[in-house]
């Protein structure tokens, strides 16, 4: 690729062209947008974790002033479940139990906040206020919250006596077995990974519309992947032919992961739309939110890490129970399993590893991917127990993981669970960390804060992850129920602009940005003459959508491919014109040149003549310049960092204050610096809010006692500090696609948690604290100071 | 929300008949605890008086040797008065810490207390600083204003109108916030007279408490040190996922510290 | 039913309303100001600060009739044609937002934090933001954008 200093292409902090709506308030979200004669839908919630619906009397709020419509599971009778879009096999080869995810509650209840039944109204206030008149008859039965306890029921699933989704495994049991057996030494430490609530502040939004003349629905959905809810709903819900259904996502006010799920609103305004022929609206508010938006990790996991006498890594044993919820949402079984436990081997050479993983159904909300989704527990339960075991064994932190990191020599490089890594320099970002962060100078700063009575703390962390998913032949091999490729298409206008469609969405990762620098440094077109087009299955071609770092990787890629195709086109059309042979002309920096000449045409006039060809020779050369292209990645890309915190612990009130942040990443190329660092940032807060803040606590009876923004605690500008972010100034780009990208969105939600959580044992281990699980509460830090204390 | 009927009088008498037209009517001042019920459903008025109409109830003046607060002066009047902020700074920093920049915009001191939520601010100075509510009926003592959970002394359809402050020679607010709603899990508001000092908390019980193990202490002796030994006991304070009763009555003695120490 | 007369954005606008009809609503369902956002029912995120009388409150609990007779401006009425606020400008040249739902709010937060606080420091930003809710940028632009948006105004 062609590097002349651009100052809008590849590697330029070009200011977000998105930013000049969103700033006017003129941003497009879904409940900006009003449809003529449209009504209202209001989802009737149950109260219950676990019950039994008797009955179900509809008829008053029927005939209540405004109602349109009353929906029960009765009426959506011909509606298949929500699906699962990935097929786990338990370690006997039987296939994970996958019971039906119905619309509404078909016969029971499941979670607090299951959806029963649906008033449409022609105003929201009407059918709230009908809603109340619709009485259900609960038999309410035992709730199962407790993952260790789920075994005794009762089962949520006739499919599920025990409750268990699947029992899988990965690794080498029995190696690892003969690891520990001759191990110097073994660490064995029992953690949770605590349960998050998304909360993208914009709260999910859909309306339908459905135009009976043609037949055709149109869904406008704050979503992550429009052609993938397209499917979804079409394919499997509804039976509905593709063409017929539209799926539109316009700006979306966040996602993380839980705008990528196909939700049962989203198919219950398609359904009520279809019905009355009007359009149908429905638009979370923050408490449906916290009981019906997938919610995020939730495990309880025992781990264990054998060492030799000089401190090598020889085997890890994770046995990890993980939380699925009332129902497998999309993608569900996949965050627990393959998204987690290959990632175990970490930075690191163990040579012998094994992960059982058994997914459990609770009356508790679906949980699915949020940010990071399995990677964040697998970093955080491997740089635990490296923690631990340098405590143990008393070593550097640093330097216990230094001397167990993969050398660069040995990329590519295969783990004993199943990744083949392509390639990174995990020395190079540790040492960029530990001198941003001053690690040497740290026991100067912490007798400093003791002079003021408080306790500092330090923690390292190096994480990798697995992103830009994924190469379909491994997804399908691994039961993965699409593709994992991404679409681009590039369509040359004829006076030079460029229009691109692509099949990644942008809720905030800034695409019509990044993606129009990719084209513009490619193509030599002034970036403002680069439109992005996404989110509409009508506009673009069927694309995967954005999650799990992939669409500069995958999407990125998709459009190198279909730009190579433009300037081949370009070639033969210049060579037509020049009356030369295609390959005696070279494209560089916008134009298309004979070669060891100056005789040129730009691709400005390519263009016009394709779309003016008056002299073509049309056996040999068609009009146009437009060209579409599919990516699969040959594998997934492996960014990589250390993260370093420092903590201040007040131990009167056990206040944990993050004091510094020092974030080195290895994300490869870089295409907008400051997008990049904006991605850190955003995913360093929701780490450190989960380090420190959120919870998802649910009662024994299943009641979520953290419903709301007042009980459940968001990061909050001053609960953070500034961060240090860097990125590697000589990456080492992925070997396997065009771009040498990574991908960067999720490494700061990956990476943070567990050295932070590290920060606060360190700072504690005068009291000789080895462990707190997550949140670090003021409370709990206190109790653990206490309980540390009362023991001496 | 329920619909309700909207009314907006302009002067006292007005409001105390449209408060009078139904059992089920109910004042509304800042609204910013109100309304946000009103969202859940959790209550179903009939008809709403709004008490923004009311002129002259919103001011910070001297009145001899009192600071009288009018019950509609919003939390940001009383955080950024002259007055309060050169006499009674422990009162000013209080509202100033109530809520966030928006809430303190609309809230107000009447509202509030009318209120009593345990885990408001305000509660703590007016018991700490045993400030008269003066209502359109009467004046009940700081120390006699609050009952119990959301309960106050104010009976069906009275209003406050102001709250009278007799300065003290020192004071100050210690708060330790809940991380989430950011709303007292511990106040500790600490006054100190010429005869006596009187601590309140808030956030920690089923409403604002006196201490008079500490103020005794603080009485012989007033400074942090004084307070070295004395716990408050656990039994009786509220216990819920963010504070069990121990850590809170702990918080007790570290936030009744802090408060002592900024004394000014 | 009764009717709000109010003056949003410097133009009169009458609306029909219902008692509890929320200022927020009217903004956005009848004057299809949709700019201001609604992301909470706590009144915690902060998604619909607009300015009452020049002040900033969250217009989810404000009940539109409690600002009859009041001049609102939302994010649609910080700036007029091509050129941006001041602070507008700021949140785009810090990368101060990301999915843009939570800034309509916070930059309408932002102008009234420069306007009392025209050289606030850091400390003081973060604090006076206690009542926005921002998901994506881990907040240390925002804080930027604040103290870049603050000098710029000082100087306009």
């Amino acid at each position: 690729m062609n590097h002349v200093a651009n100052p809008t292409g590849i590697g330029a902090s070009v200011k977000r062209v998105e930013d000049l709506r969103f700033v006017r308030g003129k941003g497009r979200y879904t409940d900006d947008i009003r449809l003529h004669g449209e009504t209202h839908a209001y989802i009737i919630r149950s109260p219950h974790a676990h019950a039994k619906i008797a009955k179900i009397d509809t008829s008053r709020a029927a005939a209540a002033a405004g109602v349109v419509m009353v929906i029960t599971a009765a009426d959506l009778a011909k509606l298949g479940g929500l699906p699962c879009g990935w097929l786990i096999h338990s370690k006997d080869g039987s296939p994970m139990k996958e019971p039906k995810h119905p619309v509404l509650a078909e016969g029971k209840v499941r979670h607090v906040g299951d959806s029963v039944a649906v008033v449409v109204a022609e105003t929201l206030a009407a059918a709230r206020d009908a809603a109340e008149l619709i009485e259900v008859d609960y038999e309410p039965l035992p709730a199962v919250i407790d993952m260790s306890k789920a075994a005794a029921g009762p089962a949520l699933h006739e499919a599920s006596p025990n409750n268990q989704c699947f029992d899988w495994h990965i690794g080498d049991e029995a190696a690892v077995k003969d690891a520990f057996a001759k191990a110097a030494h073994v660490t064995k430490l029992e953690l949770i990974n605590n349960r998050l609530a998304p909360n993208a502040i914009e709260p999910r939004a859909y309306i339908a519309d459905f135009i009976q003349a043609t037949g055709e629905t149109t869904l406008y959905t704050s979503n992550q992947n429009p052609h993938v809810i397209r499917l979804l709903a079409g394919a499997f819900v509804f039976q509905m032919p593709e063409h017929k259904l539209r799926v539109i996502a316009p700006d979306v006010g966040g996602g993380f992961g839980s705008k990528i799920y196909h939700y049962a609103e989203e198919a219950i305004v398609i359904w009520a739309a279809g019905q009355i022929g009007r359009p149908v609206r429905w638009t979370s508010d923050r408490s449906e939110a916290f009981i019906s938006d997938a919610q995020g990790r939730d495990h309880k996991t025992v781990v264990e890490l054998a060492l030799d006498k000089d401190g090598k890594f020889i085997g890890l044993r994770a046995d990890t129970l993980a939380n699925v919820g009332a129902y497998l949402s999309t993608f569900a079984s996949v965050v627990p399993t393959i998204l987690h436990a290959t990632l175990l081997a970490g930075n690191y050479t163990t040579p012998a590893i094994y992960c059982n993983v058994k997914a459990i159904f609770t009356n508790t909300v679906p949980v699915d991917a949020y940010r990071g989704a399995g990677r964040p527990e697998a970093t955080y339960l491997l740089e635990r127990v490296i923690d631990l075991a340098a405590i143990e064994t008393k070593r550097d932190p640093a330097e216990l993981r230094r001397i167990n990191f993969i050398a660069p020599s040995q990329f590519p490089y295969q783990t004993p669970v199943a990744l083949q890594y392509d390639t990174g320099n995990y020395g190079r970002t540790l040492d960029m960390a530990l001198a941003a962060a001053k690690y040497k100078d740290f026991p100067t700063r912490r007798a400093e804060a003791k002079a003021r009575g408080k306790l500092r703390g330090i923690g390292i962390a190096n994480y990798i992850e697995a992103c830009g998913i994924a190469p379909s032949a491994v997804a399908g091999a691994l039961g993965g129920r699409a593709g994992g490729y991404e679409s681009g298409a590039i369509r040359v206008n004829p006076t030079g602009s460029v229009t691109v469609m692509t099949g990644s969405h942008s809720h905030g990762q800034g695409h019509e940005t990044t993606f129009a620098q990719i084209v513009s440094d490619k193509l030599g077109i002034p970036f403002d003459q680069v439109d992005v087009v996404h989110g509409d299955t009508a506009r673009t071609p069927f694309g995967m959508g954005t999650y799990g770092s992939r669409s500069i990787a995958v999407g990125g890629s998709a459009l190198i491919k279909a730009m190579d195709k433009i300037i081949a086109k370009g070639k033969q059309i210049a060579a037509h014109l020049l009356e030369v042979s295609d390959q005696d002309v070279v494209f560089e920096n916008g134009a298309f040149t004979v070669a060891g000449t100056d005789r040129k045409k730009t691709i400005g006039e390519v263009a016009f003549q394709a779309y003016v060809p008056h002299n073509f020779p049309h056996d040999k050369l068609e009009p146009g310049l437009e060209e579409q292209a599919f990516y699969d990645p040959k594998n997934f890309t492996f960014p990589a960092g250390t993260y370093i915190c420092e903590v201040e612990i007040d131990p009167d009130t056990g206040v944990t204050k993050v004091v510094d942040f020092t974030a080195a990443d290895d994300f490869g190329r870089i295409i907008n610096p400051m997008i990049v660092e904006g991605q850190v940032q955003g995913g360093l807060a929701q780490g450190i809010g989960q380090a420190l803040l959120e919870h998802c606590i649910y009662g024994a009876d299943g009641q979520l006692l953290t419903g709301s923004f007042m009980d459940y605690a968001m990061p909050r500008a001053d609960d953070l500090p500034m961060f240090k972010i860097s990125t590697t100034d000589t990456p080492t780009p992925c070997t396997h696609n065009p771009l040498g990208v990574k991908g960067c969105g999720e490494a700061g939600a990956i990476g943070s948690p567990v050295a932070l959580i590290n920060a606060v044992v360190n700072a504690l281990s005068e009291f000789g604290v080895k462990h707190i699980d997550m949140p670090a509460t003021p409370q709990a830090v206190w109790r653990a100071i206490q309980t540390a204390k009362s023991k001496t | 929300m329920y619909d309700f009927d909207y009314q907006r009088p302009s002067s006292m008498p007005e409001v105390k008949k449209a408060l009078a037209t139904s059992t089920d009517a109910m004042p509304l001042a800042g609204g910013q605890t109100l309304i946000p019920t009103l969202k859940q459903r959790l209550r179903k008025p009939a008809v709403l008086v709004d008490l923004q109409g009311l002129r002259g109830f919103n001011e910070v003046q001297s009145v001899g040797d009192k600071i009288v607060i009018g019950a509609m002066a919003t939390h940001a009047t009383v955080a950024a008065s002259p007055i309060l902020r050169k006499r009674l700074p422990a009162l000013a920093a209080l509202a100033g810490g109530i809520g966030d920049p928006h809430v303190r915009n609309r809230g107000t001191i009447g509202g509030s207390i009318a209120n009593a939520d345990p885990a408001a601010d305000y509660p703590a100075a007016v018991v700490a600083l045993n400030a008269d509510v003066v209502t359109d009926r009467r004046t009940v003592t700081g120390d006699a204003f609050f009952k119990g959970l959301f309960e106050t002394s104010l009976e069906q359809g009275e209003l406050i109108t102001s709250v009278h402050v007799k300065l003290p020679e020192k004071a100050a607010y210690a708060k330790f916030p809940n991380p989430a709603s950011r709303f007292a899990l511990v106040g500790v508001f600490v006054a100190k007279f010429k005869d006596g000092v009187r601590v309140a908390v808030t956030g920690a019980g089923p409403t604002v408490f006196r201490v008079k193990t500490m103020e005794e202490a603080l009485a012989k002796s007033f400074a942090a040190a004084a307070l070295d030994g004395i716990a408050v006991p656990a039994s009786g304070l509220n216990s819920d996922l963010h504070a069990a009763a121990d850590y809170r009555a702990h918080l007790i003695g570290v936030m009744a510290k802090r408060a002592v120490a900024a004394c000014s | 039913m009764p009717t709000v007369s109010l003056t949003v954005n410097g133009k009169a606008a009458n609306a029909t309303v219902e008692g509890r009809t929320l200022l927020v609503q009217v903004l956005r369902e009848t004057l299809k100001l949709t700019g201001t956002h609604v992301g909470c029912d706590t009144s915690q995120c902060g998604a619909c600060v607009v300015h009452v009388d020049g002040k900033p409150v969250k217009s989810c609990t404000v009940l539109a009739l409690q600002a009859d007779g009041c001049a609102v401006t939302s994010i649609e009425g910080l700036s007029q044609g091509a050129d941006l606020h001041p602070m507008q400008q700021a949140f785009r040249d810090c990368h101060g937002l990301q999915c843009g739902f939570c800034t309509p709010g916070m930059i309408m937060t932002a102008v009234d934090i420069a306007k009392r606080h025209p050289e606030a420091d850091e400390a003081t930003i973060r604090r006076e933001l206690e009542g926005n809710l921002c998901r994506c940028t881990g907040y240390a632009n925002i804080v930027k954008a604040v103290q870049t948006g603050a000098a710029a105004m000082r100087q306009g």
